[in-house]
């Protein structure tokens, strides 16, 4: 049994314009789905990570999983003991007026929480002096650790994280993600971990999905999603990605933008910047299915066999 | 010499002390040459281009050192002057696409206004380059686009318009200050292309700063690594990224994430940057070295040469 499911979960936001203007000039209601038909399940112990460009629908996804977002469509089941989420801005998700100790025990503060603080912190690399101070006498870095304890207050067992590093430097980027590597260890969790950053992902997840336009397009294990990608989407973010170790291989430049999710293309989302689409893919909504959905690969139109060997 | 920099020293006077954010920068570019300048939050990359074009804010001021630009001295220009080679002689692109755009003008006319302010041409002439321009940097269907308002654009096209206005005068120079951290990777590849592109067809001198080595490895020719207000590091971008020579560039590189070798624990720099009111003698990175001796606790290295590129680093000193 995974640990969390999400069985065709879709969520609608209602973006028409005031109850005014639609009588008054016959508009009608306009919806915006910004998570379409997502069918994920997570094992206990493991890191999947979420990828895609802005406004895929994958902070949306992650709100989906804590509950702050009721899903329009579908089910999302939970059978671990708690769950806690990890924010992008660890200026803005920690109250500036409040005690580090106290921030951090807000989530247990029924329970007596004395000693355990000082446990949380250490966890985290804070000194137990650190539990006086507040939030502005700290380093990004050092907040996203406030952040992780007082996520971890609550002893959950599954840690959804939006771009937990995302606003930090890369030194101290490298800092938080050995920390969490640490943490997953150590007490066992299990992590949903969300992120612009393809190497980012790569280095902490063990299964990635690759999501566009609200919608999952690829799901694989980490090595052979980054080796051999499959949908024409997850290559083109591959081959976007600044080539660092200068190998200058060949690539396909990048060809246009996400559409306007409030009137997205037919058929596949993702054709009006495929090098592969055909008829069908302009009209026909691709299933997923064996971790990919894509008519092009469905078909065997694309070879993944050349594609591998160029890779490599 | 399209830009030189020499011994350039930036201070914020504050009510407990004079706060020093930039010492002894010396920088060079060449026409047609891409400089990378790169570091972590509060290197002080951004008030080094800022101290370039006079947009220091006050009460920040240049303490010592001169700024040329094809050998004319620009650091010392009052301010009226400095205003009409902003735009004219140097183009800025900023990372937010958004602070750079008027938004009550369509951007023809912003396009326009800046093309007839700085060089003489009629506004039907201007017209057309405005037209030329957005054709080049990408935009479709520029006739149509011409009489939109920023609003109207998305994220990389308005970047795309940033870009047009920056060019829009033949700058000799260009200072791109993150120009893609607001960006996706889909967009933020197009836009280093392109960059890339019009730079080298001009044969301007960009200084691209940025936090991202990704960035630097595809677009520069040389980089220079700042770390609490100083370079550490200059030479060849291939050497800075391959074969980096000064401690801390060793473990910037190391902490980036790569996705072709994963590795179960990245290479981690212990501590932060230092504060600009707590900057500690010697070497300023000496805190969080691992290599450190005797000697960077008490004297501040400077640039030394290191291999085929040069580091501020007592390890690089002739014995």
């Amino acid at each position: 049994m995974p640990l969390l499911s999400l069985q065709g979960v879709s969520r609608d936001f209602d973006v028409s314009r005031p109850w005014l203007n639609r009588v008054l000039e016959h508009e009608p209601r306009r919806l915006l789905r910004a998570v379409d038909h997502v069918s994920l399940d997570i094992e206990k112990g493991e890191t999947v990570g979420l990828v895609g460009e802005s406004g895929c629908g994958k902070s949306t996804v992650a709100r989906l999983i804590v509950g702050l977002y009721a899903p329009s469509e579908g089910r999302v089941e939970f059978r671990g003991r708690r769950l806690q989420m990890i924010f992008q801005d660890p200026y803005a998700s920690l109250n500036p007026r409040w005690r580090v100790r106290d921030i951090v025990a807000e989530p247990i503060r029924f329970l007596g929480t004395a000693g355990k603080v000082q446990e949380l912190l250490a966890q985290v690399g804070l000194s137990a002096d650190d539990g006086d101070k507040y939030p502005h006498e700290f380093s990004g870095g050092q907040r996203q650790r406030i952040s992780i304890a007082r996520a971890l207050a609550g002893e959950p067992d599954f840690l959804v994280c939006d771009e937990p590093t995302s606003a930090l430097d890369v030194s101290v980027q490298a800092q938080i993600l050995n920390l969490m590597s640490e943490l997953q260890r150590r007490l066992g969790l299990t992590y949903l971990f969300i992120s612009h950053n393809l190497a980012v992902v790569s280095q902490v997840a063990d299964r990635v999905g690759v999501m566009y336009l609200g919608r999952i397009v690829e799901l694989a294990p980490a090595a052979q999603l980054f080796s051999r990608p499959r949908h024409p989407y997850t290559r083109m973010l591959l081959d976007a990605v600044p080539d660092l170790a200068m190998s200058g291989r060949p690539r396909t430049p990048v060809r246009g933008e996400v559409p306007n999710p409030l009137a997205p293309p037919a058929g596949c989302t993702f054709h009006p910047r495929c090098p592969h689409a055909d008829d069908r893919c302009r009209r026909e909504v691709p299933a997923f299915s064996d971790g990919v959905a894509c008519h092009a690969v469905a078909e065997g139109r694309i070879a993944t066999a050349i594609e591998a060997a160029r890779l490599e | 010499m399209t830009l030189e920099v020499r011994d350039l020293r930036v201070e914020f006077p504050t009510r407990r002390g004079t706060l020093t954010a930039l010492d002894g920068i010396s920088i060079a570019i060449a026409p047609g040459e891409v400089l990378g300048v790169v570091g972590e939050s509060g290197a002080g990359k951004s008030i080094t281009g800022l101290a370039i074009i006079g947009l220091l804010e006050p009460p920040g001021r240049i303490a010592a050192g001169e700024v040329r630009l094809e050998g004319q001295r620009i650091d010392n220009l009052p301010p009226g002057e400095m205003r009409k080679l902003r735009g004219r002689k140097i183009g800025v692109i900023f990372q937010d696409p958004l602070t750079s755009l008027n938004p009550l003008y369509t951007i023809g006319r912003q396009l326009e206004e800046t093309i007839v302010a700085h060089l003489p041409m009629a506004k039907r002439a201007a017209r057309d380059r405005a037209l030329a321009l957005l054709g080049e940097v990408g935009i479709p269907a520029p006739a149509a686009r011409y009489r939109h308002y920023p609003h109207q654009f998305s994220g990389g096209m308005r970047q795309r318009v940033v870009i047009a206005l920056a060019l829009a005068a033949e700058p000799r120079l260009l200072i791109a200050d993150e120009p893609t951290t607001a960006l996706d990777v889909s967009i933020q590849a197009q836009i280093i292309a392109l960059l890339k592109r019009l730079a080298a067809e001009r044969g301007a001198a960009v200084m691209l700063i940025t936090h991202d080595m990704g960035v630097i490895a595809e677009t520069a020719h040389r980089v220079a690594v700042m770390y609490a207000g100083r370079i550490v590091e200059v030479g060849g971008v291939r050497e800075v990224i391959h074969a980096p020579k000064h401690p801390y560039t060793v473990g910037l590189m190391g902490s980036i994430p790569r996705i072709a070798a994963k590795r179960s624990r990245l290479v981690q720099i212990d501590g932060a940057m230092p504060r600009l009111n707590a900057i500690p003698p010697g070497c300023a990175f000496h805190p969080r070295c691992t290599r450190r001796f005797e000697r960077c606790l008490h004297e501040r290295p400077d640039l030394l040469p290191a291999g085929a590129s040069r580091a501020a680093c007592w390890l690089h000193a002739a014995a």
